[in-house]
């Protein structure tokens, strides 16, 4: 009895291989079968899915195209309008994040800041105070906004002078990863109101701004651990050269980090994409986004599945090629930002 | 000149530049709303005749929570412990002792040291025995929060870097095997749930057959709070097993084979290969990938929604879920109180994580 044995090194023995395999095969299943089962309730009539359970499509039951035919020529343009809002909402949020989340990243890494303690503290009596001024006082917040800066510019400079302990990157960098552990939930009401004052409630603006601050933190980190990996000796012949440091970044350092952009961006894009909970609060119809349509087929009459089916099959299809065409990229690109973490 | 004037302006400055994007939009949308909050946290919002009012009430809506008429809800309902009760909180403070011994003998012990680890210990010892205490009654939305974060993320690490691992071995098909597994992530949570929904439906899902050969067929795994928990569990652990199984694959791959294979020559078992060599080495990257899956898993909200909308009763609803609620209903203070005593528990356990874990792995590696 040798079947749990190798034959040779780095090889294994046949009964190991089966187990292997068997967890994998089993596994693919349990990955896979969730999602046929998505699919082929597409395809069911009402009357298929409630005498069922029936699996196989010509066998088991007659498959429909009605679904279909209802999310795209019956509902036509509201399939299509939230579709378009989260095709736009995910791609320029996960530009916004990932654009001010690599510059930020890059700065936290090449360059030393000191903030100082004493003007963070200003900045926040400046802000409490304004913040009273409109809610109790109810000054206008534009108002209220402005003399708040120009508060802030005058107390920083008149307390330049003043010793103050100073903050280093490190404590930047903490500060907006553990943005991240803020649940959305603490934030979206304020944001609601703040966001009803400017007018922008209900508008793709709106989740675009709110999702690129939820994402920023995965970007700042998983581009702050790429971009200190990689060697400076390039930028800093470059920068005797008299190369500004935008085009360093441009031109040296994008380059470089380009597997770990497009992972993170991939991250990025599906967060984006499949966010539910702040889209339900901050839109209604106009910038309603994908997410919200599924949930929306759970209407008076029980949940739609066959509608819903449909839903989900066409939002999980643009994600998937965008990986396949991307794949490369996803192991290498995230593994450096949780190496260093 | 004015043209020229300004990039050399712009590349002296660059630094602040470069980071005021992102330190405008975190202000905007995390610091200014959280500061909002807290003044919500301590007020009363009641709609009256022709507009809003909102009251200072200060700890009132706290209080409510945790001592007063929504303590059922946040806490739960007190009930003589359980077995299994007790057994969670000796090793809670079996671990703490541990923790603490071991600080005071290997750290390097400082102020915000100790001072962090007063806030944490007692923080992590009330939650175990607030566990314990309702586990008879009825858990609240904190140790339903709480059972979320850590059974889930547990299944998930353990499954995840199982399958991983599997996966760096000699095999066939790895391409194939690894872009499949990772199909679930991309599957927006709500559909998730509403798939679970589908799947677990015992009279007409796809296993009904085998509920009822088991005399289950009249089983409602929704009207009982564990099953309908472990359920909410299994779909969100679906979600996410390929997060980690992705980042620990390639891990386990980055790592050097010249040392596996020097053990495999001098005939090392793969157990104590993995024991020795692979584990140590991929060690900090699975304390950082737990880190990542425990901040999200705070935030679980979609899947009890959707799949058991809270319910039986309020078995199932996670703290943002409750807060959630609680702002449908109007009780603005309320939801927002909830929201903080989240953030408050998710960072003090977070940040210990961070302390006790992944910093003293990462320094044990190098």
């Amino acid at each position: 009895m040798r079947i749990f044995e190798p034959k040779a090194l780095g090889t294994m023995a046949p009964a190991t291989k089966l187990v292997v395999y068997g967890i994998l095969g089993l596994w693919t299943l349990i990955v896979l079968f969730p999602l046929y089962w998505v699919l082929v309730t597409s395809f069911k009539l009402p009357i298929h899915v409630f005498d069922g359970p029936n699996y196989l499509p010509f066998i088991d039951f007659l498959p429909s195209l009605h679904a279909w035919r209802y999310i795209f020529f019956d509902l036509g343009r509201d399939t299509f309008r939230p579709y378009g809002n989260s095709l736009i909402v995910a791609a320029t949020s996960t530009a916004l994040a990932v654009t001010a989340g690599t510059l930020a990243a890059y700065a936290l890494s090449r360059i030393e800041f000191r903030p100082r303690l004493l003007s963070i503290g200003v900045f926040l009596v400046v802000m409490f105070a304004a913040i009273v001024a409109v809610a109790h006082s109810g000054a206008d917040w534009r108002i209220a906004a402005a003399s708040g800066v120009a508060l802030f510019v005058l107390a920083a400079r008149a307390t330049r002078r003043l010793p103050s302990p100073q903050l280093g990157n490190a404590e930047i960098l903490f500060w907006m990863i553990s943005q991240r552990i803020l649940p959305p939930v603490v934030a979206v009401v304020p944001i609601y109101v703040m966001l009803q004052q400017v007018g922008l409630l209900d508008t793709r603006s709106a989740l675009v701004l709110t999702y690129a601050t939820v994402n920023l933190p995965i970007v700042v980190w998983l581009m702050y651990d790429f971009l200190i990996s990689i060697p400076r000796e390039l930028e800093e012949s470059a920068a005797i050269d008299g190369a500004s440091r935008f085009r360093i970044l441009r031109e040296i350092v994008l380059p470089l980090a380009k597997p770990g952009l497009v992972a993170t961006a991939l991250l990025v894009f599906i967060l984006a994409w499949n966010e539910y909970l702040l889209a339900l609060f901050l839109s209604t119809v106009k910038a309603q986004t994908i997410p919200l349509l599924v949930a929306a087929q759970n209407a008076t009459r029980g949940p739609q599945w066959w509608y819903m089916s449909v839903l989900i099959t066409i939002m999980i299809l643009p994600v998937i090629a965008l990986t396949i065409v991307l794949q490369r990229f996803i192991a290498k690109g995230l593994l450096l930002g949780a190496l260093k973490g | 000149m004015k043209t020229a004037r300004l990039p050399e302006w712009m590349d002296r400055h660059s630094g602040p530049i470069f980071v005021l994007p992102a330190v405008l939009l975190i202000l905007a949308f995390s610091i200014f709303p959280l500061v909002i909050s807290a003044w919500l946290a301590l007020s009363q919002f009641r709609l009256g005749t022709g507009g809003y009012e909102i009251r200072f009430v200060g700890l009132l809506n706290f209080k409510k929570l945790l001592t007063g008429s929504q303590q059922f809800h946040f806490l739960g309902t007190f009930a003589e412990i359980p077995l299994i009760g007790w057994l969670i909180v000796a090793l809670v403070f079996g671990a703490l002792a541990v923790a603490a011994r071991r600080y005071a003998t290997f750290g390097r012990v400082s102020v915000i040291g100790v001072a962090g680890r007063l806030i944490s210990f007692p923080l992590i010892g009330a939650l175990a025995v607030l566990f314990a205490t309702t586990l008879g009654g009825q858990i609240g939305s904190l140790s339903t929060t709480l059972f979320y974060v850590i059974v889930g993320v547990t299944l998930q690490f353990l499954v995840g870097t199982g399958l991983a691992f599997l996966c760096t071995q000699n095999i066939r098909g790895r391409s194939f095997f690894r872009l499949v597994f990772f199909v679930p992530l991309m599957v927006t949570p709500v559909g998730t749930a509403y798939t679970f929904r589908m799947l677990a439906d015992t009279t007409v899902g796809p296993f009904a057959p085998i509920w009822r050969a088991l005399g289950l067929g009249n089983f409602a795994w929704a009207s009982d709070p564990w099953t309908a928990r472990i359920v909410i569990v299994l779909g969100d652990s679906w979600q996410w097993i390929p997060f980690i199984f992705i980042i620990m694959l390639a891990a386990f791959e980055s790592q050097p084979r010249d040392q596996v294979e020097a053990a495999q020559v001098d005939g090392a078992s793969t157990f104590q290969i993995f024991r020795d060599i692979t584990w140590p080495s991929v060690a900090p990257v699975a304390a950082t990938v737990v880190l990542i899956r425990v901040v999200e898993a705070f935030k679980i909200v979609d899947l009890p929604n959707v799949l058991t909308n809270g319910g039986p009763g309020i078995a199932t609803e996670s703290l943002t879920l409750h807060a959630f609620i609680e702002w449908r209903a109007l009780n603005l203070g309320g939801s927002a109180a909830i929201a903080y005593l989240l953030l408050f528990v998710a960072t003090v356990l977070c940040v210990s994580f961070v302390n006790m874990v992944v910093v003293p792995m990462r320094r044990s590696r190098q």
